[in-house]
């Protein structure tokens, strides 16, 4: 693919809000996971919920955007500055000219869960102020994202599960290499809902402790949430040193199960091949990747045969979820920025919580964080449904 | 700096998959878009999937036999591999009866939902039974546009085709909410329309098709059962550029996105 420009991005998670709280965290190896008190949720597990959501006010004419996911949306746009900069870009181009792509497992289904609580005794009807469109449905970050910038470009919900927020960047560089946008606000957010955290128990895939990602002990996810942003636009002519780059974009099925990964992770390679192919780099040319590294026992041993056949143990890479938790339909957005964080700050993130690598992998992973100068960071992200996706970054000369 | 895409995005049409209430098939719809026969109301009807091994085809929900249904349709109409195809998903929504049993489920004191119920909530479920049932290890894109999914699906689709360079088939469909999000969300039933896009000629290819935006209105349907079902089921915004497609006419037609952003649609059978 052509090279695109991150211009501006920006994470908001467990870490905190803003890209120098984010990086802070990486470079102490400091997990942001609580034990789970979120809403009335009795569950043995440990969440990633991001401080000071619930005290967000959407702007009078947008209230009937209302919900927790929403919320999540305008604080992590106005981290960083970066809603400044969408609307530099929207002078610069167009208010028709700025696409959106935002990805999203659940978006504000809590909205719904809640509203069940209060149906009408007698009708068993939901209350009149619950609204479907603007909360529930799987575009309604979209929609509020577009409304809350005034644009009137295309817009478009990506929902693959823990992939979708990584599958924007490659949505989003179509439409810029068919023209039809000049820049593409992407991102992801997912906020913390009973769906998930009740749902991913069911499958006995939360852990009792701070997840563990490629620990020998690892016993499953912490749910978390976030909200992560980036501006993408064409390259400048001459691309200002330590620029972010989005390099290449792969993406594949496993066609296998519904929530378990292919056991050799087979569609995991394909992705990531697609991803070396569309940047027209080797194996030996990544620096870092950032594992998808769940910490559930199938996804950490079959991302970790994929990434050994491919890279073999040379590339040093980490999961960062014990820092994060599992942002699911975020994750994507947060580690893209993560990556773009370790190629501008020449970081290297370690795994915290991870104790021990799993002796039955074969990686060179990073338990602690340290310094070092990188040009090229993959990151994984996978999900339910088998959806896979790789994203290769690279830092400006 | 440009207010419209003014190049249009090309693409040619191989197959075409549909399923609406009341036509159950693409020979149907086509048969009452050239006005051969009358549209006659009817619930949907959804067919098992012979794709699926017994056991699962008993538990196929209804997103799951509705996107089998038109995908295979369309990729047998083109003569197509499934296994090879990348796949665009365009919904509206995702299972509306298995949100409603989760979300009552979890307002009750007993929140241990099954865990089937749970993997069967992400939007992407349809999408993921598909690549199970068809063994396509191809990207699979999976799109929410609320009312404008057709637009945002088949734009993404054309990235594909015309970008990646490589056969696409998109899979536009809605199914309707139970009460009460029903009140809430008033699709009324299962519909959906597959399209095989690619990005060359073909001995196969039906027509072309050349995308631009436009702020222009869109066009409705002159009967007024097919405008219902054209405005009520979002996929079916797709609707005016069927009854061309079914025609053999060429023309343009402008289709519902994401107002202001409309889409203008030419179409040159081939």
């Amino acid at each position: 693919m052509t090279p695109l420009h991150l211009s501006s991005y920006t994470a908001t998670t467990c870490l905190g809000s803003g890209l120098a709280a984010t990086l802070a965290g990486l470079r102490d190896d400091r997990s942001g996971l609580q034990r789970c008190t979120f809403e009335s949720v009795e569950l043995d597990t440990w969440i990633g919920e991001v401080a000071g959501v619930d005290a967000q006010t959407l702007p009078p004419a947008l209230k009937h955007y209302d919900c927790r996911n929403n919320r999540l949306v305008q604080l992590g746009l106005e981290a960083d500055g970066f809603a400044d900069t969408v609307r530099a870009a929207i002078a610069r181009h167009g208010k028709k000219r700025v696409g959106i792509f935002l990805g999203t497992s659940t978006a504000g289904i809590l909205q719904t869960e809640l509203a069940y609580r209060r149906r009408d005794p007698a009708s068993g009807a939901l209350p009149d102020d619950f609204i479907y469109r603007t909360t529930h449905n799987s575009f309604s970050l979209a929609e509020f994202a577009r409304d809350y910038f005034g644009l009137e470009g295309p817009a478009m919900a990506v929902s693959t599960a823990c992939s979708s927020s990584a599958k924007v960047f490659a949505a989003a560089a179509r439409q810029l290499a068919l023209g039809s946008i000049d820049a593409a606000l992407v991102g992801g957010v997912d906020s913390l809902c009973l769906t998930t955290l009740y749902g991913f128990a069911s499958l006995q895939l939360t852990s009792s402790q701070p997840c563990r990602p490629y620990d020998a002990e690892r016993d499953g996810i912490s749910v978390g949430e976030g909200a992560a942003f980036a501006l993408l636009e064409r390259l400048p002519a001459e691309p200002a040193s330590g620029s972010i780059l989005l390099l290449g974009a792969g993406e594949s099925s496993d066609a296998y199960h519904m929530s378990s990964p292919h056991p050799e992770g087979l569609g995991a390679r394909l992705a990531m091949e697609a991803a070396l192919r569309s940047a027209g780099l080797t194996a030996g040319q990544i620096d870092y990747i950032n594992l998808h590294g769940t910490a559930t026992p199938a996804n950490d041993a079959a991302e970790g045969k994929a990434v050994s056949a491919l890279f073999g143990q040379s590339v040093p890479c980490s999961s960062t979820k014990g820092a994060t938790g599992h942002t699911l339909g975020a994750a994507g957005a947060v580690e893209a920025v993560i990556c773009a964080l370790a190629l501008s700050h020449d970081l290297l993130p370690g795994s915290p919580q991870t104790r021990q690598l799993d002796p039955a992998i074969s990686l060179d992973y990073l338990l602690s964080s340290r310094p070092a100068k990188l040009r090229h960071a993959l990151s994984n992200s996978f999900g339910f449904g088998g959806s896979n996706c790789s994203l290769i970054f690279g830092v400006a000369p | 700096m440009s207010a419209c895409t003014t190049t249009p995005l090309t693409a040619w049409i191989e197959g075409i998959g549909f399923l609406a209430p009341g036509l159950p098939d693409w020979a149907t719809a086509r048969a009452v878009l050239r006005g051969e026969q009358d549209y006659a109301a009817a619930a949907s009807v959804l067919p098992a999937p012979a794709i699926l091994p017994p056991a699962e085809r008993r538990r196929a929900s209804r997103v799951v036999k509705l996107t089998l249904a038109i995908g295979l349709e369309a990729a047998a109409h083109a003569a197509a591999d499934v296994a090879m195809l990348a796949t665009v998903f365009s919904a509206s929504g995702a299972d509306g009866h298995n949100c409603h049993a989760l979300c009552e489920q979890l307002a009750t004191d007993d929140r241990q939902i099954s865990p089937t119920r749970f993997h069967n909530s992400v939007h992407n479920a349809a999408a993921g039974y598909w690549g199970i049932a068809t063994r396509a290890m191809a990207p699979c894109q999976v799109i929410c546009g609320f009312d404008a999914s057709f637009g945002a699906g088949l734009l993404d689709t054309l990235g594909q085709v015309i970008v990646d360079q490589q056969p696409t088939l998109l899979i536009a469909y809605d199914s309707e909410y139970p009460a009460p999000l029903h009140a809430k969300r008033d699709t009324p039933d299962c519909g959906g329309v597959a399209l095989l896009l690619t990005p060359q000629r073909t001995a196969r290819s039906l027509a072309s098709l050349g995308v631009t935006t436009t702020e222009l209105a869109a066009q409705s349907m002159p009967d007024p059962a097919l405008e219902g079902l054209r405005r009520n089921i979002p996929a079916l915004r797709s609707l005016p550029l069927l009854q061309l497609l079914a025609r053999g006419e060429a023309g343009t037609v402008c289709l519902d996105y994401l107002p202001p952003m409309q889409l203008n649609v030419a179409l040159q059978p081939c």
